[in-house]
């Protein structure tokens, strides 16, 4: 595969802009439940912020920032955290995936579920930022063996 | 009749999208472009579902101080956002194993073409 | 289709069958219970987010092992073949 000369103009600018996206998907996330966001949508936009210096500065260069083979046990960790949550729900009485009857002490039960919602959104976003990256990370692997 | 026209008009929008997307599975003879026209197709039933759960005077589904939520006409319904919000999730999902697919095949035959195709594999 | 699509109603019509506030039948419908409880069950004002969060969060879930499928393939259809010895 014929290799391209990489404009350091298009460098510069992703390098300038993607911590900034980082950080407003972190905002998404967290603030899901007092204005729209929620789990799916911040996943997706930390997602697009590694894509663009992928993107951008091709594979040497976005190596440094998250490696190729550590996405795939981030994906899980962030599968598990759901599953754990709707277990340790049912070890404790009740059904699969009921917040209140979680082990958190001194709240009223719609604080728990509060909370719950919460961990649920983390587990959301990590798991979609790893997954989209995954699949990018793959596609390009794989066009090698032609 | 322009209020026949004001009340109707984000329907044909949809209808056009999906006609577009029709006709770019059904017509055109590469497997990449087919595979847009069915992105499209998507997006379209996305957009569809959005504009019916429109009113007017009502805000969005996030509880505000000052409206009251007793009264249920001052919100808009929030199932359709809900449930398209898995349904654009699940749609990038499909592209991107129809395109780990398209992959496979092109390491496989050395062709993208519809016709070469059905010739090769025979 | 456009035919078809000129028999809908209005768009934001208030009086849509969309918005009722009361089914056909006479029972309550799904809309106007979560809007009106919602707040008080989870002390959260984005009502989506506490409709995919709780009380459809087996949907959700169902949703991750999708996308998380999706991935996995990715990686079990590019795998690199080592025939030649």
């Amino acid at each position: 595969m014929r290799r391209q000369e990489e404009s350091p103009i298009v460098l510069l600018g992703s390098r300038l802009l993607s911590p900034y996206i980082m950080l407003f998907g972190l905002y998404v996330i967290f603030f899901g439940h007092y204005s729209p966001g929620g789990g799916f949508q911040g996943g997706t936009l930390l997602a697009a912020s590694i894509l663009l210096i992928r993107l951008a500065g091709g594979r040497r260069v976005s190596r440094l920032q998250i490696q190729e083979f550590a996405t795939t046990p981030l994906a899980v960790f962030g599968v598990i955290i759901y599953f754990a949550t709707g277990l340790v729900a049912m070890i404790m009485g009740g059904y699969f995936l009921d917040y209140e009857m979680l082990p958190f002490t001194g709240m009223e039960p719609a604080m728990v579920r509060y909370w719950g919602i919460l961990i649920i959104e983390v587990g959301i976003g990590l798991a979609v930022m790893a997954i989209l990256v995954m699949i990018y990370d793959n596609m390009v692997k794989g066009e090698d063996y032609a | 009749m322009l209020d026949f026209f004001l009340g109707h008009y984000a329907y044909w929008f949809v209808v056009i999208l999906m006609c577009v997307g029709l006709y770019g599975i059904l017509f055109k003879k590469n497997l990449v472009k087919k595979t847009i026209g069915l992105a499209i197709f998507q997006v379209s039933v996305v957009l569809y579902f959005v504009s019916i759960a429109s009113k007017w005077g009502a805000t969005v589904p996030v509880k505000d101080s000052n409206i009251p939520v007793e009264q249920v006409a001052n919100y808009l319904n929030p199932l359709p956002h809900t449930l398209m919000l898995t349904a654009i999730v699940v749609g990038v999902a499909t592209l991107g194993v129809a395109f780990t697919l398209l992959m496979a095949i092109y390491n496989r035959y050395g062709t993208l073409d519809e016709q070469e195709l059905l010739e090769k594999i025979q | 289709m456009i035919y078809a699509a000129s028999d809908l109603p209005y768009r934001g019509d208030p009086d849509n069958l969309m918005h009722a506030e009361e089914s056909i039948t006479g029972t309550e419908v799904v809309g106007s219970y979560v809007i009106q409880e919602a707040y008080k069950d989870a002390k959260t004002p984005n009502i989506v987010t506490v409709i995919l969060g709780d009380y459809r969060s087996v949907d959700t879930f169902g949703e991750q092992v999708v996308v998380f499928t999706a991935g996995l393939i990715t990686i079990l259809i590019l795998r690199s073949r080592r025939r030649q010895i």
